[in-house]
């Protein structure tokens, strides 16, 4: 057998196995009646529309987007001057704080949903919205300090040297030279923690459970109460979502480098 | 302009807030956490401040040795599989056309990104009596009637390898993708066949890449907290599903908190031995 039969074959397995799940979601999302029912029976778009008019699905969607674009955000805010911190300064004990924002990325997750379970019951904030955006933040500063990183070491230090013996000074040269480099890096970083907390369960759900639906709760609330064709649109809408912006970040910077380096770890 | 040591207090200030923000918001977090572990259960509330060893001296209990043998038993099966799918596809996806590479990257870093709710959703219906697999087998009149196929072990298996191969595939990526392009050629021009070359060549180049991988895999599937919980039976639980369990639905925060110290500890261990790995890797290269 030739080496192209063996890898197309081997791609259209994994291929299938990957896609399988998604293409029967698909497949009943579209359903034209609530039933859970595959091939699909009639077609329509209706369950996609229930996602934006249905109150208590958009409402979920809008607290959705609305979390992880401020843990997102928040996530970046924190790993900015942080690597641009081990950037700039020769700190080996800097690395600590490295260390603690890879650490429960590493970790089972369910051991930082406790973590912060435990810390917002016994502040007494258990509950508040605002605590699931700091908890996903803190879980997700893992992705824009690796792509960070990645960034400020591909900046070529004699750019910055040369802007230096102009005269200009350490928040010249950040401004005029280093963000305008790493920008494309800092965005990346940005989306990969938005994408997450957009589909991140178990840390809302130990945090905000009981007083604010996510949409990732929502489907697992409404699971239990039995199937509506709705939690199907939602998925498919995810994952299109997802690659919508993965491709984004594959058109624009370089997406086999900054893999390479996301699972490189700390290296 | 050269690395230099902070000096002056305005040196050190930008690393004032996230340094703070990690301390508060993460150590002081996992700190509490395992106070908790030796607090009591409270009934009423979260818990009582106290200090005892009852949260631990639960596990050496008959059901607790079974959740925990059987969740590293899944956890290496999942880890098995996982790199035994994901090696050979690696391999081949690093030899592709970039083009073909970033398509099959973007790809699978949707999937990776999948919640584990979604998931779960996805393979219960494609497992399910009136929407699955079976369907299809029935329409090709290779079965005559749809029956569902779950809940069961290999629903639960099925599930994890499904949401841990990305993860899987992303770990081999840049390893094998740095990978020596000649040792193949080499193993080619001396007249080896593709297949042999692999086995003989590619396979025990990669071999402390393949066990570290193996270890993060592990690690990962350990992590898992809903696929048994969706896709099998009360037997089917692991440590993780236990852990969120006991937390939300029995309100016993105390014995949460214990299960997850321990498993935080089995964890780091085997992350110490993926180190461990790595180390004597770069002192062969």
């Amino acid at each position: 057998m030739s080496a192209t039969a063996l890898r197309r074959i081997i791609f259209t397995f994994v291929g299938i196995f990957l896609a399988a799940p998604l293409v029967v979601v698909a497949g009943v999302s579209v359903n034209e009646k609530q039933a859970l029912t595959f091939p699909p029976q009639g077609f329509s778009f209706n369950w996609y529309q229930q996602i934006f008019t249905d109150d208590s699905w958009r409402a979920a969607l809008i607290n959705s987007v609305t979390l992880a674009a401020a843990s997102a955000a928040l996530a970046v805010l924190m790993a900015l001057p942080l690597s641009w911190f081990l950037w700039r300064r020769i700190a080996p004990w800097a690395n600590v704080f490295r260390l603690l924002g890879v650490a429960p990325f590493i970790l089972p997750p369910v051991i930082t949903a406790l973590g912060f379970l435990t810390f917002w019951a016994t502040i007494g904030a258990y509950g508040q919205p605002w605590t699931a955006a700091i908890s996903h933040a803190i879980f997700f500063i893992t992705l824009p300090l690796v792509t960070l990183s990645l960034g400020f070491a591909s900046i070529d230090r004699s750019l910055v040297e040369a802007a230096a013996t102009m005269g200009a000074n350490d928040r010249t040269i950040l401004r005029t030279v280093v963000l305008p480099l790493i920008l494309p890096y800092l965005i990346s970083g940005f989306a990969f923690a938005f994408v997450l907390s957009l589909n991140e369960y178990i840390i809302a759900y130990m945090t905000v459970g009981f007083t604010m639906e996510t949409l990732p709760i929502k489907i697992f609330n409404a699971l239990r109460y039995g199937y509506t064709p709705t939690m199907a649109s939602v998925s498919i809408f995810f994952v299109v979502l997802a690659a919508i912006i993965f491709s984004l970040i594959a058109r624009f910077g370089d997406l086999p480098k900054l893999l390479g380096a996301l699972s490189g770890g700390d290296k | 302009m050269r690395r230099e040591p902070p000096r002056s207090l305005a040196d050190y200030a930008p690393i004032a807030f996230p340094a703070i923000m990690l301390l508060v918001f993460f150590v002081i977090p996992f700190s509490t956490m395992i106070a908790v572990s030796f607090f009591r259960r409270d009934p009423a509330g979260f818990y009582s401040r106290d200090f005892i060893f009852d949260n631990y001296e639960r596990f050496l209990s008959a059901f607790f040795g079974g959740v925990l043998s059987f969740s590293i038993m899944l956890a290496i099966v999942v880890a098995i599989i996982c790199v035994i799918l994901a090696f050979p596809f690696t391999w081949l996806l690093s030899q592709a056309s970039r083009r073909v590479q970033i398509v099959w990257l973007v790809a699978i870093l949707s999937v990776l990104s999948l919640s584990e709710v979604i998931i779960g959703f996805a393979w219960t219906t494609l497992f399910s009596r009136t929407a699955g697999l079976t369907n299809i087998l029935v329409w090709l009149g290779l079965m005559s009637e749809p029956h569902a196929l779950m809940p069961n072990f290999g629903a639960v298996l099925t599930g994890m390898v499904y949401q841990a191969l990305p993860y899987t595939i992303l770990v081999l990526y840049p390893a094998i993708v740095r990978l020596d392009p000649t040792l193949m050629e080499a193993a080619r021009t001396l007249g080896s066949s593709p297949l042999r070359s692999f086995f003989n060549v590619i396979v025990p180049a990669m071999r402390s890449t393949i066990t570290a991988t193996l270890i993060m895999v592990f690690v990962f599937a350990l992590g898992s907290y809903l696929l048994p919980q969706m896709l099998g039976r009360p037997q089917h639980w692991t440590l993780s599903v236990l852990i969120t369990d006991q937390a939300i639905y029995q309100s016993n925060m105390p014995f949460a908190a214990a299960m997850a110290v321990f498993l935080v500890l089995m964890s780091l261990a085997f992350v110490g031995l993926t180190l461990l790995v790595g180390a004597r890797k770069g002192a062969e290269a």
